[in-house]
C-alpha cells in the first residue's frame, strides 16, 4: 500500500516537466529543482544531526564542492565531472582532518558545534581572501561550455534545458534518501545512536566511538558536497555568503530541524516548506518584505523547538503510528 | 614592514581586546550560570547599537542618555529571552537549546532587516584621534578599553562581594546542590541574564561609537565572541579576557601583516587547534 503510494508520487514527479503548464512551467521546475537539491543536502546534514553530531558548518562542505568544480572549469576547462570528484574528496579530507582530533579527544555537544562554526567561517573566509582566484565577495560566475555544444555538454554539466537539471536533482535526492535509509536500517545506526546516548558506555561495549562518527562525518561531507556542486552547475553562480558559512549553514540546519532530523522525509518536508515559502514571500511582495520569510522561520524554529522537537512532519509521523497501534490492538 | 606600524597595530589589538571582552563576559557570565550558549547574543547587542542610534540620531537624546537607556533596554531584553525561549528548554538535550537560540538569531537579524533595512547608520561622533610617541590611538577605543575594565572589575566585585553574586557562582558550580540549599534558582537565572544583557547594552554603547550598526553586524563579531570564550573555558572570566586580547591581538597585528580575512582565518585554526589541543579552554576547569 505504502509502495504504491510512493510509486504513484515518483511516477508524478517524473512526468512533471512534459505537463504543458505554459509560462509558469518553468519558473516551477525551477524551483522544484531548489527544493530537491537542497533537500538532499539536508538529508546529508540530518544524517549527522539526528544523532547528535550538530554540525554549524556544514556550508563548509557545500562550498568546497561548489567552488572545486567551477574553479577547474573556468581556469583549467577540467570537466565538472573531475571537479566534482576533486570536490567530493577535498570535502571528505576536511571532514577527516577536523573530524579526527575532535572525535579522538571528545569534542562533543556545544564545542562540537562551535568547532564547526569556525570551519565554516574559515572555508568562507579563504574564498574571500583568496579573491584573485574565486572572486571574493563578488562571487564567480560559471564560464559558459563551447557555444557550438548547442547548450547541452555532459562533459561541461551544463544544459541550457531545465528538464535535464530536473531529472539530476531528482535522481541525487532519491539518491540521498537511499543512503539515509541504509545507514537507518544499518548497525552503524544502533552504533551510533548508542553513542549519542551515553559515548563512554558504548566504547565500554566495544563500539569503536571513533571510527563510527568519523565514517558519517565523511558520508555527510561528501553528499553536502555533491549537493554544492550540483547547485553550482545549475545557478552558474557562486557566492561565499550563500555556498559557505554561517548564513548558510544555519539555513540547512534549520530546513532539518523544522521538518525533523530523525524521519526519512523530515529534511525534504522542512526544505520544501522553506523554500516555498521564500519564493511566495518574494514574488507576492518583492523587496517590500526583504528579510520576511527569515523572520517567520527564526520564529517558527524557536517554537518547533520548544513544543515540537520532531519537527513537523516527524510530529505527524508519530502521531499516525501511534494511531495505527490503538487501531490494531483495540483492547487496550 | 615598519615597526612603528606594528606597534600601532598591537596596541589597536589591545584596545580592541577591551570590546572583544565586554562581550564575551556578558555571554559568558550567562553560560556560566545558565549552562546555555546564546547564539544570538551579539544580535541582541546589534538591536542595542540600534537603540542608542535612533534615540540619538531621531530624538537627538545626549550620548550619555540613550547610553542609558541602552543598557536598561538590553537588560530587560536579556530578561524577556530568558522567560521566553530559555526558560522552557533549560532541561533539553543541548542540542536543542543551541538551535532555538540559532533560530532567535535568524529572527532578530530578518526582522531588523525588515524594520531598518540593510542600511550602514553611523552617529558620525567627531571623536578625536590622539597621538602617542608616534603612534595613532582612536579615543573612542581608547574610552572601550577603559569602560570595559572597569565592567569587568565592577562585575568581579558583584561576583565576590554580594549575596546574589554569591549565589549565582555557586550555580555555575553546582546547580543541583544550590536548589537543594533551597536557593532559588529561577531568580538568580533572571538576575544572570539582565546582567549579561546589560553588558551586552553596555557593548552596543561602546561599538556604535566605533562602527556602523546593520542588521548583519553580528555575524561580524558573534563567531569570534563564542569562540573567545570557548578558548578561554566556557564559564572562566580570567579565560575569557586573556583569550579576548589573544584574539584581537592576532586579528589586529595579522590584519597588518597580510589581509584582514587571513587574520580571522588565523584567529579560528588557533580556535581549533585550541579547542582540540585544551577543550576545557586556556584557564578552565574541567567539566
Amino acid at each position: 500500500m505504502r509502495r504504491a503510494v510512493a510509486a504513484a508520487g515518483l511516477a508524478a514527479l517524473a512526468l512533471l516537466p512534459w505537463l504543458p503548464l505554459g509560462g509558469a512551467h518553468l519558473y516551477y521546475l525551477h524551483v522544484l529543482i531548489l527544493i530537491f537539491t537542497w533537500a538532499f543536502v539536508n538529508t546529508a546534514w540530518s544524517l549527522m544531526g539526528r544523532f547528535g553530531l550538530v554540525s554549524l558548518g556544514h556550508g563548509a562542505f557545500i562550498g568546497i564542492g561548489a567552488y572545486s568544480a567551477v574553479l577547474l572549469w573556468n581556469f583549467w576547462r577540467i570537466s565538472p565531472l573531475i571537479g566534482g570528484v576533486v570536490g567530493v574528496a577535498g570535502a571528505a579530507i576536511v571532514a577527516v582532518v577536523i573530524g579526527y582530533p575532535c572525535f579522538r579527544y571528545r569534542v562533543v555537544g556545544h564545542y562540537f558545534a562551535l568547532v564547526t562554526l569556525a570551519v565554516g567561517e574559515v572555508v568562507r573566509l579563504l574564498i574571500i581572501a583568496e579573491r584573485d582566484w574565486t572572486g571574493g565577495s563578488l562571487g564567480v560566475t560559471l564560464k559558459d561550455a563551447a557555444k557550438d555544444a548547442g547548450g547541452f555538454s555532459l562533459a561541461a554539466l551544463q544544459f541550457a534545458d531545465k528538464r535535464v537539471f530536473y531529472y539530476i536533482a531528482l535522481a541525487v535526492w532519491l539518491g540521498g534518501l537511499a543512503v539515509w535509509r541504509r545507514v537507518d536500517r544499518s548497525m552503524a545506526r544502533s552504533a551510533m545512536e548508542a553513542i549519542g546516548e551515553d559515548e563512554t558506555a558504548a566504547a565500554c561495549v566495544g563500539i569503536p566511538v571513533t571510527r563510527f562518527k568519523l565514517r558519517i562525518t565523511v558520508l555527510s561531507a561528501a553528499l553536502c558536497a555533491v549537493g554544492g556542486i550540483l547547485y553550482g552547475q545549475y545557478v552558474t553562480y557562486l557566492n561565499p555568503e550563500t555556498l559557505a558559512g554561517i548564513g548558510v549553514s544555519l539555513q540547512v540546519v534549520f530546513a532539518a530541524v523544522l521538518g525533523g532530523m530523525y524521519s526519512l522525509l523530515g529534511p525534504t518536508v522542512g526544505t520544501a516548506i522553506t523554500i516555498a515559502l521564500a519564493e511566495y514571500l518574494r514574488v507576492a511582495f518583492g523587496v517590500k518584505l526583504l528579510g520576511m520569510a527569515e523572520t517567520i522561520y527564526g520564529l517558527a524554529l524557536i517554537l518547533i523547538i520548544i513544543f515540537l522537537p520532531e519537527g513537523l512532519y516527524g510530529t505527524l509521523r508519530v502521531l499516525a503510528i501511534r494511531r495505527r497501534a490503538t487501531a490494531t490492538a483495540p483492547g487496550r | 614592514m615598519d615597526a612603528i606600524l606594528i606597534a600601532e597595530s598591537a596596541v589597536n589589538g589591545i584596545l580592541l581586546g577591551g570590546v572583544l571582552a565586554l562581550l564575551a563576559l556578558g555571554l559568558n557570565l550567562i553560560f556560566g550560570v545558565v549552562d546555555i550558549v546564546w547564539i544570538a547574543y551579539v544580535d541582541l547587542v546589534m538591536l542595542g547599537m540600534y537603540a542608542v542610534y535612533w534615540l540619538v540620531a531621531r530624538f537627538g537624546w545626549s550620548v550619555w542618555l540613550a547610553g542609558l537607556a541602552a543598557v536598561a533596554l538590553m537588560a530587560a531584553l536579556g530578561v524577556l529571552v530568558h522567560l521566553a525561549i530559555i526558560a522552557p528548554i533549560l532541561s533539553s538535550p543541548p542540542v536543542n537549546q543551541l538551535l532555538a537560540t540559532g533560530g532567535l538569531l535568524f529572527f532578530v537579524q530578518s526582522f531588523a532587516t525588515f524594520l531598518f533595512t540593510t542600511d550602514h547608520r553611523s552617529l558620525r561622533l567627531a571623536l578625536p584621534t590622539l597621538q602617542v610617541a608616534g603612534m595613532y590611538v582612536s579615543f573612542a577605543r581608547l574610552l572601550a578599553f577603559g569602560v570595559s575594565l572597569l565592567a569587568m572589575v565592577g562585575l568581579y566585585l558583584f561576583l565576590t562581594r554580594t549575596y546574589m553574586g554569591t549565589a549565582m557562582r555557586a550555580v555555575s558550580q553546582d546547580r543541583e546542590a544550590v536548589a537543594l540549599m533551597g536557593a532559588d534558582t529561577r531568580r538568580i537565572y533572571l538576575v544572570t541574564s539582565g546582567i549579561g544583557g546589560a553588558m551586552g547594552g553596555l557593548a552596543a554603547v561602546l561599538l556604535i561609537l566605533q562602527y556602523s550598526v546593520h542588521p548583519h553586524f553580528g555575524a561580524s563579531f558573534g563567531p569570534l565572541t563564542f569562540m573567545i570564550c570557548v578558548l578561554g573555558g566556557l564559564g572562566s572570566m580570567p579565560g575569557a579576557f586573556v583569550a579576548s586580547f589573544l584574539m584581537s591581538e592576532v586579528i589586529s597585528i595579522g590584519g597588518i601583516i597580510t589581509s584582514t580575512e587571513m587574520a580571522y582565518v588565523v584567529a579560528f585554526v588557533i580556535f581549533i587547534a585550541a579547542i582540540v589541543v585544551r577543550p576545557q579552554g586556556l584557564l578552565g576547569r574541567r567539566a
